[in-house]
């Protein structure tokens, strides 16, 4: 398998603050990467390393096997970036722009891409209108189609639905799976964390510009997240004091036990039988990727103290 | 190439849109100091032997109409597009960094050209303003734009505020127009001046475009084209440095 991107022991400062801190990372064809962490994590810094709008101060970046400085021409070419800030140029309508943006990239006549990723994006309404008379949200579906103009392999968005209404991150990320399906190697950043668990194969979780895992989705976890939760509602209604120690939570009435496995279960429900107490309702909650991004996050903390 | 074009047709629909402040609001302006010197100064000052003062000036006020322009637009496209943000899209591309630089320029080379025609055609109209040499006028109009583009692109990269580009333009752009002789003949200056002058490069834009006109300068329109396209190489030079090391553009 090829690779899409390689980061290699980058540092980037920032005067005296360190953004990254030798970050090395490689990510696949055809991949569909999350970069998760929390904000000022140096996410957005790593995608501006990537996409040569930051200069990193030492390591080296590749994309589809081209220098991002040395190489820049072809690295630009195979890289499509939506940047986190909201921009446009208010001087132009969304096709002008569309049209201008494939100017940059040599190609003279892509109106049947420009008007498939116009439905797409659902912009049609909007395709003959000034950048400035836009919504937040139609703007940034804008940005997401001037990243596409060129078809690159690798695509890049950076909290591309923060401020987007429900229906187009749907619709965004249909057309987002349906790019990486046809071989796209996509890469996201999202402070929504369902949408990194269902859409991503594997992540970085990025701390104080540090990588702090670097795992497919499955085996973090399995293997970071702590345990399972029992949530269970009982008659008579309150917990006998030995499975106080245990408890982690109450939730619309229902208690929520702490386990590490499955095992544990059996003799749980033996005991509470022993008791008297009867089950009325029974949940197993599996854990999720926000507990495994909780749990991560906490744990550094200590270690970093 | 087509990167390169489009990047250029963008820089000059930038400007074209809004012409009624980028190209007729400064042919205004600059004809209104013609009016003001016309009146105030005619008959009362001789540059060249048997040329009335206003004839002089048209070529002179055509000329710093020209240089003012093609620096404000090659100043304000950058630092909007830096400011907005919307230079991204642009730093993102695989277009290369004479490409960008050249686009910039020729862009200031063309609002500077149409500013300055819409000058001439009136000087023209009114005063009966000759044209000997046109393709030393051409010439001198051609490098003069591109220089103050390339310096326009260079205020606009550097300055990270508006008020730092004026600051830019008030204290180099404008002394060095307004001291370049485009309302005087340096012969008219005491010899102290008559040497500062031309150390002064924009002395030499000035100078040669008029000899265009005339056929008479301060200076030989030889030594004055290839000051003025010395200095426009090295400004350019120092240009195509800024984008390529990503000063104030990548971080
Ligand atoms: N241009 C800059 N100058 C100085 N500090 C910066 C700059 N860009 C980012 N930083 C700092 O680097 C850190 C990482 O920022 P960023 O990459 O934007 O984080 P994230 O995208 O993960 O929220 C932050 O502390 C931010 O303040
Ligand atoms: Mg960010």
């Amino acid at each position: 398998m090829s690779i899409a991107i390689a980061v290699e022991n980058v540092c980037k400062n920032y005067g005296t603050f360190r953004a990254l801190d030798h970050v090395s990372l490689k990510i696949h064809s055809g991949e569909f990467f999350a970069l998760l962490g929390p904000n000022g994590a140096g996410k957005t810094t790593l995608i501006h390393t990537i996409a040569g709008l930051a200069i990193a101060d030492s390591g080296a970046v590749h994309v589809m096997g081209n220098h991002v400085m040395a190489g820049y021409r072809l690295a630009r070419r195979q890289l499509g970036v939506v940047p986190q800030e909201l921009v446009f140029d208010p001087f132009f309508t969304v096709r002008e722009i569309l049209n201008i943006q494939s100017g940059y990239y040599g190609l003279t006549d892509n109106s049947r891409w420009i008007d498939e990723i116009i439905v797409r994006l659902g912009l049609e309404d909007k395709a003959n209108v000034n950048m400035r008379a836009l919504s937040g949200g139609m703007k940034r579906r804008v940005m997401v189609a001037q990243a596409l103009v060129h078809k690159p392999p690798v695509i890049i968005l950076d909290e591309p639905t923060a401020g987007v209404d429900v229906e187009l991150r749907q619709s965004l990320w249909d057309f987002i799976q349906q790019l990486n399906r046809e071989g796209h190697t996509i890469v996201l950043t999202t402070h929504y964390l369902e949408e990194a668990e269902a859409l991503c194969n594997r992540i970085a979780l990025l701390k104080q510009g540090r990588i702090i895992a670097l795992d497919s989705m499955q085996n973090l976890i399995s293997t970071m997240a702590m345990g399972y939760i029992l949530r269970l509602r009982m008659h008579p209604d309150d917990l006998p004091s030995n499975f106080q120690k245990i408890q982690v939570g109450c939730h619309n009435g229902c208690f929520d036990l702490k386990i590490d496995s499955y095992t544990q279960i059996e003799p749980i429900l033996a005991q509470l039988r022993q008791t008297g107490v009867q089950i009325q309702e029974m949940q197993l909650l599996q854990p999720d990727l926000e507990d495994v991004f909780v749990n991560m996050m906490n744990r550094s903390h200590f270690e970093t103290q | 190439m087509t990167g390169f074009l489009t990047l250029l047709y963008k820089e000059l629909l930038r400007f074209w849109k809004v012409g009624f402040q980028t190209i007729l609001a400064p042919v205004v302006s600059t004809l209104l100091y013609l009016l003001i010197f016309y009146h105030v100064l005619e008959g009362h000052v001789e540059t060249y032997p048997g040329v009335p003062y206003t004839v002089f000036l048209v070529p002179g006020l055509v000329m710093m109409s020209v240089m003012q322009n093609a620096f404000a637009n090659a100043s304000s496209s950058m630092i909007q597009s830096k400011i907005s943000g919307n230079i991204v899209f642009v730093l993102l591309s695989p277009l290369t960094y004479w490409q960008i630089f050249l686009a910039y320029i020729l862009a200031s080379v063309a609002r500077g050209l149409m500013v300055g025609l819409g000058v001439y055609l009136v000087g023209w109209l009114f005063f009966d303003v000759p044209y000997y040499w046109p393709g030393w006028i051409v010439m001198f109009a051609v490098a003069g734009s591109g220089l103050l583009g390339a310096l326009g692109v260079i205020a606009g990269i550097w300055a990270d505020k508006f008020d730092q580009l004026a600051a830019f333009q008030n204290f180099i752009i404008i002394p060095l127009t307004f001291l370049s002789g485009v309302f005087y003949s340096i012969h008219s200056l005491p010899p102290a001046w008559q040497v500062l002058s031309h150390l002064n490069p924009f002395f030499y834009m000035i100078d040669g475009f008029r000899y265009g006109f005339f056929g008479e300068s301060d200076s030989s329109p030889y030594l004055s084209l290839v000051i003025v396209i010395a200095c426009f190489a090295a400004i350019s030079l120092l240009a195509v440095k800024m984008l390529r090391s990503g000063y104030k553009l990548r971080y």
